[in-house]
């Protein structure tokens, strides 16, 4: 099942039929310039969509709200008292002091950098590497595919939090905790999206590949020419999953890294909140740097985030 | 022209056939995408090239998931530390596991969460998504906010709202505001947890609306203007139209949901601190697997005893979810 994307249906005003017939049923509504319907072309009438409207704002208050204060503290200056009661939602003197004084404190572009170098990497281990195992799961013949595809499924189950302390002594015994590459590998090549790649090959119709194997071409070819490109809303997936996965990633981090130097941008935000008695002004700022890459990525790829959430939920 | 393809569809190389021979039957994946029937999987490949393909994925998740797995129940049965290899110890873990009082509170901590949450979860999303489903103008941009905790890390969630529930943050001084007056989110046990739930529920929203909004779009049309021409209200729609249609969906983000619900971490760690509030009461199962596990002195044994709970209940609540589901069909 595919998930579609919410935005794909835009209000279709123009239902003349089930509109004619909703005016014919109340008889005396009243015609308006502009009659408001939705999807499926039924009326909505005007109270119940100030009720909607009323609804939708208070639902944005609670759950962008709490960003936007974050954001706002962020933003006020020290001699500006952040704990006033009643609340000042606007900073009197916005100022960006905080971000560099938290630079001072903790080295947090180091940290937004490491966090960057293992979600890049991230994603070109999972899009590569599930997209070579999806691949011969999917349209290779061989024996042992079935064991194969088995050992990614009985994967996928697995809780990560209950293997935590195994994969924290695995990488002792390889020498790679306390190193980025040690926050990479576990989560290098995720099950899922290899599951989801796999998916995403079986729906192809084998006719293509076919010709094109009758035209010469080897199995390398047939991957990279004709069966990638059919492929690229799927891997666009796994790529923004794999980055904010990574990105987002805190427990794993936690356990690996132990020198403050190596800190990801998350277990260095935790350190921030809890070894030095804070100025929450700091704190505020951090957190923004932490968060606002991913919603800027959000705001410009947001189909991708919700086809993933409907392939990953039907998978999971 | 089939034909052809069929007998091409081996490799012509009596040595590579021999490797890779054609048992009928094995190696069909239980789902196969359309045309497959007939097409035989094409290979003009080398008889190792599949497993080249699969190697990076097989080798990252044997050595990373499956084998930890094993490892882990291993050594529940041993006294393992970070530093010492350790030896059989049979059940011993297992029977200090029941003696140990902050396991029970570990246990009671996350079975807790799963029966504050998972309903919650369930519910909420449902109705976020029937507000959201009208495409009403300025909705597109609606959806994609309350989506917005689902993208943030959940340390940042975490933070904010220890500043937004902080004795003198945002919460207190609107409470103080309108003359309710200071609660002490984070300073007394119990809501402590609850704070941590609200959080959970917050950051999940989003998430479970969009799943809801997928299976909304599949209810179809007719049954609610059947039901309406029959003078059913739009409650008693929700209740006789929208949750039927909707149940396999409900059943599935139950499951979901309560599985994360009882391996929660991040939340409480931020909220309650590395050491699970006062007294450490608010620890929960995950909580004490990394406390007891990592570090120098680390007790891998132990910490693995408490994560095969872990793994036990995890099962244990998928069947019980899934159970559920059959239940009522019957």
């Amino acid at each position: 099942m595919t998930f579609p994307p919410p935005t794909s249906t835009r209000p279709t005003s123009t239902a003349p039929t089930s509109a004619a017939s909703a005016t014919a049923v109340s008889g005396t509504a009243r015609t308006t310039a502009r009659v408001l319907t939705d999807a499926d072309g039924r009326r909505i009438a005007p109270w119940q969509l100030v009720v909607r409207y009323v609804l939708l704002l208070a639902v944005l208050a609670l759950t962008v709200g709490p960003f936007l204060w974050q954001l706002s503290t962020s933003l006020k200056g020290p001699q500006e008292d952040i704990f006033s009661s009643p609340p000042t939602f606007f900073p009197s003197d916005p100022t960006l002091d905080n971000y560099g004084r938290v630079a001072d404190t903790i080295p947090v572009w180091d940290y937004a950098y490491n966090s960057l170098k293992v979600a890049l990497a991230s994603v070109v281990t999972n899009c590569v590497g599930a997209a070579l195992a999806g691949y011969a799961l999917a349209r290779m013949r061989y024996r042992g595919r079935r064991a194969a595809t088995l050992a990614f499924i009985l994967a996928m189950l697995v809780p990560v939090e209950g293997i935590i302390i195994a994969q924290f002594t695995t990488m002792r015994d390889l020498g790679l905790n306390n190193s980025l590459l040690g926050v990479l590998l576990p989560g290098s090549i995720g099950a899922m999206n290899v599951l989801l790649m796999r998916n995403a090959f079986l729906s192809l119709p084998d006719e293509v590949e076919e010709a094109a194997y009758v035209d010469g071409a080897n199995v390398w070819q047939r991957f990279l020419m004709i069966a990638m490109p059919s492929v690229k809303g799927t891997l666009a997936v796994v790529a923004i999953f794999a980055f904010m996965g990574a990105w987002d990633d805190f427990l794993w981090p936690l356990i690996v890294l132990s020198d403050p130097e190596n800190y990801t941008l998350t277990v260095g935000l935790n350190y921030l909140h809890g070894t030095f008695a804070t100025d929450e002004r700091l704190v505020a700022a951090g957190t923004v740097i932490a968060v606002l890459p991913l919603i800027i990525l959000f705001a410009c790829l947001q189909r991708y985030f919700f086809r993933g959430v409907g392939e990953g939920a039907v998978k999971g | 022209m089939k034909s052809t393809i069929a007998s091409r569809a081996y490799p012509p190389d009596p040595a590579a056939a021999g490797l890779a021979p054609r048992s009928p039957g094995s190696g069909r994946g239980p789902r196969r995408g359309p045309g497959s029937g007939q097409g035989r999987r094409i290979s003009r490949q080398l008889p190792f090239s599949p497993w080249l393909f699969a190697a990076p994925g097989l080798l990252v998740v044997g050595a990373f998931s499956l084998l930890p797995f094993l490892s882990t129940v291993v050594n529940s049965f041993t006294d393992r530390r970070v530093l010492v290899a350790g030896d059989y110890v049979g059940l011993a873990n297992f029977r200090e596991l029941v003696h140990d009082e902050m396991f029970w509170t570990g246990l009671r901590n996350s079975t807790l969460y799963v029966v504050c949450v998972v309903p919650a979860l369930v519910v909420l999303p449902l109705l976020l998504a029937l507000l959201v489903r009208r495409n009403i103008p300025g909705i597109a941009f609606f959806r994609s906010a309350f989506y917005t905790p689902v993208v943030a890390s959940i340390v940042v969630v975490g933070l904010i709202w220890v500043w937004m529930l902080d004795d003198r943050g945002l919460v207190n001084s609107l409470l103080e505001t309108v003359g309710i007056g200071k609660i002490g989110f984070l300073s007394d046990q119990w809501l402590l947890l609850f704070s941590a739930m609200a959080v959970t529920v917050w950051k999940g929203l989003g998430y479970y609306m969009i799943i809801y909004l997928a299976a909304l779009a599949d209810v179809p049309r007719e049954l609610h203007e059947a039901a309406a021409v029959d003078g059913a209200g739009a409650v008693r729609r929700f209740f006789t139209v929208t949750v039927p249609a909707v149940r396999s969906t409900m059943v599935l983000v139950g499951a979901l949901s309560s599985v994360a619900a009882f391996k929660v971490f991040s939340e409480v760690y931020l909220m309650a601190g590395p050491t699970g509030g006062p007294a450490g009461e608010d620890t929960t199962l995950v909580m004490l697997v990394q406390r007891v596990g990592t570090g120098l002195t680390g007790r891998v044994g132990y910490a693995s005893a408490i994560s095969v709970v872990v793994f036990v209940v995890t099962v244990a609540l998928m069947l019980l979810v899934l159970r559920a589901d059959r239940k009522e069909d019957a």
